[in-house]
């Protein structure tokens, strides 16, 4: 390798190289899944409004005050 | 226009502002003057004989022998059939009553008076566990029991509470919060301080010192005798927050065993409904899942104010008892229903976190929001009647009532 290359050679970003550290935002099953892999993982609870329904999120979404 | 928001905060305010004293045990008669022969009370929203459950049925049969409207189990049923008795909810008389809920005119009832807003509420007084009418019981022992409550043990309780010019429930929930308490399926604390501010007086007026060893005797023996007081003191909370425009916020849960029913604020007096949940939980020895009834009563009631499962992180050991997970655990579900609120009451801390109010005044809005149930902790009755409790476990309040009520409430708002 010559001098150059040694200095323009870019370090692999620590995510690529690191465990990975995870937050999970809705299916559960997928903080689960890493997690029983010993991955470090957060889950964040979340689902649609109304569970995705679309008339009572509508009415929601009115009734927000 | 009045917001959401702020009807909202004055639902809250009055649940949290009333001031419960536990005053009296009456007659059911002189209590709700429409108690006449042939009326029964129910707990839940409306519902006839022919579609009730096994124990709302073994109930009713056991009631109407004790009145003395029937001969025998029997007759009753066959009366019943019939069209003899008038079912009507005891939500609509300012009543309330645990699992079938039998209030009908001679039976001995709890009243405790709302001193803020004036108003008062009943509720019968808890038999114990096991085989008793308000789980479909309705043999010899069950009415024999009810019985001596009507003659020795209500008026005895009525007397001593007059003596004493009453009970202020308030301060008594919060030391019972403090000491392990939910006020549904654990009461082991309030029974006792209950029964430490009413020897005294029981021991003055008692007729005879035979009467008052039966009655400390019962009460001694009876962890959830509390019950039936926190549900009265529900009942009278929860009236002043009714029928507030704009106000998204629950005022009664309540189960009749087939059909679940909610109250909503702003929508009035209208019952939301939907098929009952079965519950999850432990079961006596010899008992299971098969023998279990849907999910009934009204003492869902506690719930509505903040108690029961709203404040499960303040009694662990129930969580065990009921079969809803680890001690640890109890948290979690104070915390989940923290999410589904309007507010917190200050006056009632739960100790284990850092003295966090109960969360208070169930808002539809974020129940169909976040699709997250109201949990209620609740005894489990056999489905067939004359049995009575098997068990004990959780159940979650069904989201039909809370987004059939949410396009209604929606509707009032002209936003429909």
């Amino acid at each position: 390798m010559c001098p150059d290359e040694a200095q323009n050679r870019v370090e692999p970003n620590a995510l690529l190289t690191a465990a990975p550290r995870v937050v999970n935002v809705g299916l559960e099953l997928f903080a689960a899944d890493l997690a029983s892999q010993g991955a470090k993982v957060v889950h964040v609870h979340w689902s649609p409004p109304a569970g995705g329904d679309a008339r009572l999120a509508d009415l929601l979404a009115k009734l927000q005050s | 226009m009045k917001s959401i928001d702020q009807a909202n905060r004055e639902g809250l305010r009055r649940i949290i502002d009333g001031e419960p004293v536990l005053v009296d045990v009456v007659a059911a008669r002189d209590a709700i003057p429409q108690l006449a022969d042939h009326v029964i009370l129910h707990a839940g929203p409306p519902i006839e004989w022919e579609r009730m459950c096994g124990p709302m049925r073994g109930a009713v049969m056991g009631i109407a022998v004790f009145e003395g409207w029937a001969k025998d189990l029997d007759d009753a049923a066959s009366q019943a059939a019939a069209g003899s008795f008038a079912f009507h909810p005891n939500h609509h008389h300012g009543a309330v009553g645990p699992m079938a809920g039998m209030t009908t005119a001679s039976q001995p009832l709890f009243v405790v008076e709302n001193r803020t807003f004036g108003n008062h509420a009943y509720c019968t007084i808890n038999e114990g566990l096991g085989k008793v009418l308000r789980y479909g019981g309705n043999d010899a022992e069950v009415l024999g029991r009810l019985r001596w409550i009507r003659d020795v043990l209500g008026p005895a309780l009525g007397r001593a509470l007059r003596e004493c010019g009453g009970i202020s429930l308030k301060p008594l929930i919060a030391r019972g919060l403090t000491m392990g308490d939910e006020m549904h399926q654990r009461n082991v604390a309030c029974s006792s301080l209950l029964l430490r501010q009413l020897a005294p007086a029981l021991a003055r007026t008692c007729k005879t010192s035979e009467d008052l060893a039966a009655v400390l005797d019962f009460l001694g023996r009876n962890d959830q005798f509390f019950l039936n007081v926190a549900m009265a003191m529900g009942k009278a909370l929860t009236d002043p927050a009714r029928n507030i425009e704009a106000c998204s916020v629950v005022t009664a849960m309540s189960r009749n065993g087939t059909d679940f029913g909610i109250r909503v604020s702003g929508t009035g007096d209208r019952w939301f409904t939907a098929s009952v949940e079965m519950p999850v939980g432990l079961y006596f020895p010899g008992f299971s899942a098969r023998d279990a009834n849907p999910d009934i009563g009204d003492s869902a009631i506690v719930e509505t104010i903040g108690l029961g499962a709203f404040a499960m992180a303040a009694a662990p050991a129930v969580v065990g008892y009921l079969g809803a997970g680890r001690a640890s655990e109890a948290a979690t579900f104070t915390r989940s229903m923290a999410e589904i609120v309007a507010g917190h009451n200050p006056a009632w801390t739960i100790p284990g976190l850092d003295f966090a109010g109960v969360p208070t005044g169930i808002d539809i809005r974020l129940v169909v929001e976040t699709q997250l149930a109201p949990t209620i902790n609740t005894g489990i009755a056999h489905r067939e009647p004359g049995v009575g409790q098997v068990g004990a476990g959780v159940v979650k309040a069904p989201l039909k009532c809370f987004e059939d009520a949410l396009v209604a409430f929606a509707e009032t708002m002209d936003l429909g």
